[in-house]
């Protein structure tokens, strides 16, 4: 299992195996590796090591298929409800770059007042457990080895369970987590007290373990009526949080903070949004940014959103991120799905790739508007820390309504929120610790008195009970399920026919649910263009039909809308017709053969077609053409009439020609096919001539039922091609020599 | 809090003439001043939640950790650490954490614990 290879699929009943006995490899969280690389003619300077297993951009094609990964970890967000699908999908996003893999926590679990056990399935989220936890660990374990990079898992360490949690993730080789008793306060309306005094035990246990802590200040951001204005308080909600942090004893280089810029187009957004990411960085540059994308004025376009998060990228290359963070373009309007977790990570290391070493050719002006705006930030967050500390403190300040008012500092709508210090859940339940206290345990906060035992173990309190879990993982005790009418082998019985069966299904998140997406055009008013789209799904027997994206293209033109519903067939992987692989020669023997057989090409892009990319590609010895094989070629260049194919074969007698098709509108590929052999039989020489088509839209049956010998598609090799022209070569002459 | 408009002009008056470093080390000072009292409250008080903790890595179960909790809360044995009321009859009664976790889960040795910790006094 451990040298799982990229054509098996993750065997998950075979990760749930021997779940009780699984240890962690390590613990702690892992930065990427940065220096410069040099991946082909290409030298990427804010970059680190490429993988050994990966998926490429799409327009990687084109190039090699290299695959520069930048210097920042990037995180995916991934969290359906059922974490057995989860893994499958952490597994895509590590291919694509991920390196930081973020599990989101069922609705609700920050109010349970201890740990969950088992499996149950979650709602917007997952019921972070020991035994999920330890499933997708192991999991990662042999992912990160599978593509050659260390991958950091991460959960949250907030609610009223909090020490419990850090524990639990400490145990189960969780790399990092979000903690900030802020968030506790502000969003979870949990007692303010408690929330601190947790706290501090969460943040020394997460510093032993060396987890990476990321604070909750982008909720204030997502949470203000005019973000923009929240700026000079995320200044001050980040330095409570860090400075406490650190305090307790985290590493400032494992202390993060997670910086959203604040604004949005079509606000002015790098306006915005750049000089608060400069004042950020400046007064907090002993920490590390995990830049976060905005999500408060994301709606259902998901082109919309891939825009906003990539003026978002531009910030972090025009400041600094440390840990990149992404946010699928889909979160608008469902719980991510695994396609736009893809697309999301896609998004990041082709912005990040693309902007490399950006501030070698641009500076950001040291006066002026940025400067001054930067400052002014700045001086607002000092008027509010002066402020907190004249009213009394955090907590009266909390009291008073302080923070996420929706003016901007020092302005006040009086819109904040607040908390009374002794209320909220937990309200009351803080203990003074007696003189006798003691916890004989590693990683403990606080008053302790071991000396009182023994003076030898006051640094290190679990040695009276001769080591604790955190130095003896085997005291760890698992509990499995604790709900048999809900947990993951109820549900992976009922999807069994989609993992190991003949059987497949479309889906968006879990294994076979069915799910599709239709895009529509309707040339009706909006309020039509819904009704229509809604019948449309009915009439293509989906079932619970729902629009989940409108776009006004002209109020009576026309409008565009997307729906989802539910496929409910299944399909069989046996009765597919298969499109055929074509069998390729060794590039030895091609190379011989063609040595003893010349063989020329006449080649070119048909018809009005400006397109040559791809020719070129089956073309040039360089891309790995036929021309590596020995084949001599005529390029006639783009827009080659049909005719001129004929013609230009007969004149430089060549054998065979390679005709170019990517304008497929209205089949006009294939019209240019027939027309090609109807020419070449007029001209009498179609018995003598190898006819191949080729093009992104190009299938090789519809190509032969065209009169073309062959079509090839999107990404051919020149190797497929020269394969084929052999073979076809071989059989005409053992013809013509019958 | 009330509301109030922009007076940023009047109140920056002292922050004017900072150059950005004695402005900045301003805001981190400050900041330390804001956590004094929030640190020290938190090094001497502990909760449920930060028992619990202690228990787990004594290696006790999710399940076990909290009703041994429960009832040392009910009997307010938390201020001397639940780990404490463990140790104490692990070293004084010669016998394993886990029976000491279990003695105390089922209340048997609650009335030990009140009086070796003189919570009767």
């Amino acid at each position: 299992m451990n040298n799982i290879k990229p054509n098996d699929k993750l065997d998950i009943r075979e990760i749930l195996k021997d779940i009780e006995n699984y240890h962690p490899k390590r613990r702690g969280w892992i930065w990427r590796e940065v220096s410069p690389q040099k991946i082909g003619e290409f030298t990427y300077e804010q970059a680190s090591p490429g993988l050994k297993n990966f998926v490429a951009l799409p327009s990687a094609r084109g190039l090699k298929n290299i695959d520069p990964q930048p210097d920042a970890v990037i995180t995916t967000e991934i969290a359906s409800g059922r974490f057995e699908d989860d893994i499958r999908r952490m597994r895509m996003a590590a291919y694509h770059g991920a390196d930081h893999i973020m599990v989101i926590r069922t609705a609700g679990q920050s109010h349970i007042d201890g740990l969950l056990e088992g499996t149950p399935q979650g709602i917007g989220g997952i019921p972070i457990t020991r035994k999920q936890l330890r499933a997708q660990r192991k999991a990662l374990d042999i992912i990160e080895e599978e593509v050659g990079r260390p991958i950091n898992y991460h959960s949250y360490v907030s609610g009223v369970a909090g020490p419990e949690i850090a524990v639990l993730f400490t145990e189960e080789g969780v790399n990092g987590a979000h903690q900030d008793p802020q968030y506790n306060i502000l969003y979870r309306n949990i007692n303010a007290i408690r929330s601190f005094v947790d706290a501090a035990e969460s943040k020394k246990i997460m510093a032993y373990a060396e987890m990476a802590q990321i604070d909750g200040a982008h909720n204030a951001n997502a949470t203000a009526r005019d973000a923009w204005k929240v700026m000079p308080e995320l200044l001050v909600q980040h330095i409570i949080n860090s400075k406490f942090s650190e305090k307790v004893g985290i590493k400032k280089e494992n202390i993060c903070l997670s910086t959203v810029p604040p604004a949005a187009s079509p606000t002015p957004d790098i306006k915005l949004n750049l000089p608060y990411a400069v004042a950020l960085r400046e007064f907090l540059s002993d920490y590390k940014m995990r830049a976060q994308m905005n999500t408060k004025y994301m709606d259902s376009s998901t082109r919309e959103a891939t825009v906003t998060h990539v003026l978002n990228l531009l910030i972090s290359r025009l400041t600094s991120a440390d840990i990149q963070s992404t946010i699928t373009p889909d979160e608008g309007r469902n719980v991510p799905w695994h396609i736009y977790n893809i697309e999301a990570l896609d998004t990041a290391k082709q912005a990040m790739v693309g902007m490399d070493d950006l501030l070698s050719m641009v500076n950001l002006r040291d006066e002026g508007y940025l400067q001054d705006k930067k400052r002014e930030i700045q001086e607002r967050s000092v008027l509010m820390m002066e402020e907190i500390i004249e009213m009394g403190g955090y907590f009266k300040a909390v009291e008073a309504g302080m923070f996420v008012d929706s003016g901007e500092y020092p302005a006040r709508n009086g819109d904040g929120i607040s908390r009374d210090i002794n209320g909220g859940v937990g309200a009351g339940t803080v203990i003074k610790r007696d003189d006798d206290y003691m916890a004989p345990v590693t990683a403990h906060y606080g008053y302790n008195n071991v000396s009182q035992y023994n003076k030898e173990f006051v640094d290190d309190p679990s040695k009276l009970i001769g080591g604790c879990t955190f130095e003896k993982p085997n005291m760890i005790k698992f509990i499995d399920e604790l709900d048999d009418t809900d947990n993951v082998y109820l549900r992976m019985d009922k999807s069994e026919k989609y993992r190991s069966g003949n059987m497949l299904k479309p889906e968006v998140e879990w294994l076979g649910d069915g799910t599709v997406v239709v895009d529509l055009f309707f040339s009706a008013n909006e309020r039509i263009a819904e009704a229509a789209a809604l019948e449309t799904g009915n009439k293509m027997n989906l079932t619970d039909v729902e629009v989940i994206h409108k776009e006004v293209l002209h109020p009576s033109e026309g409008t565009r809308i997307q729906i989802k519903g539910t496929f409910n067939f299944d399909i069989e992987i046996d009765k597919l017709v298969l499109p055929e692989i074509i069998a390729v020669h060794s590039e030895d023997e091609i190379i011989e053969y063609v040595k003893k057989h010349p063989i020329k090409v006449v080649a070119g892009t048909a018809g009005n077609d400006e397109h040559s990319v791809g020719i070129r590609e089956v073309l040039d010895i360089k891309h790995g053409g036929v021309e590596k094989y020995g084949i001599k070629y005529e390029y006639l260049g783009t827009s080659v009439p049909i005719e001129k194919f004929v013609d230009a074969a007969i004149e430089t007698k060549s054998n065979v020609i390679m005709m170019s098709t990517i304008i497929s509108h209205d089949g006009i590929h294939y019209k240019s096919m027939k027309k090609l052999h109807n020419y070449a039989v007029e001209k009498g020489v179609r018995d003598k001539l190898i006819l191949i088509a080729g093009g992104t839209q190009v299938t090789p049956e519809i190509a032969r039922k065209n009169h073309m010998d062959q079509g090839f598609g999107r990404g051919t090799k020149g190797l497929q091609i020269a394969s084929f022209i052999l073979d076809k070569f071989n059989t005409m002459n053992e013809t013509n020599e019958d | 809090m009330k509301e109030r408009i922009d007076n940023f002009e009047t109140r920056r008056t002292h922050l004017k003439n900072m150059s950005d470093k004695e402005l900045r080390n301003y805001f981190l000072k400050l900041s330390e001043d804001m956590m004094e009292p929030l640190l020290e409250m938190a090094y001497t008080h502990t909760s449920k939640s930060i028992e619990r903790s202690v228990l787990l890595r004594m290696g006790f179960s999710s399940i076990d950790t909290k009703a041994i909790v429960d009832i040392l809360n009910e009997n307010d044995l938390l201020k001397k650490g639940a780990g404490n009321c463990i140790y104490a009859l692990f070293k004084n009664k010669d016998i394993s954490i886990e029976k000491a976790g279990e003695l105390i889960r089922n209340g048997d040795e609650i009335n030990y614990l009140l009086e070796y910790f003189k919570i009767y006094e």
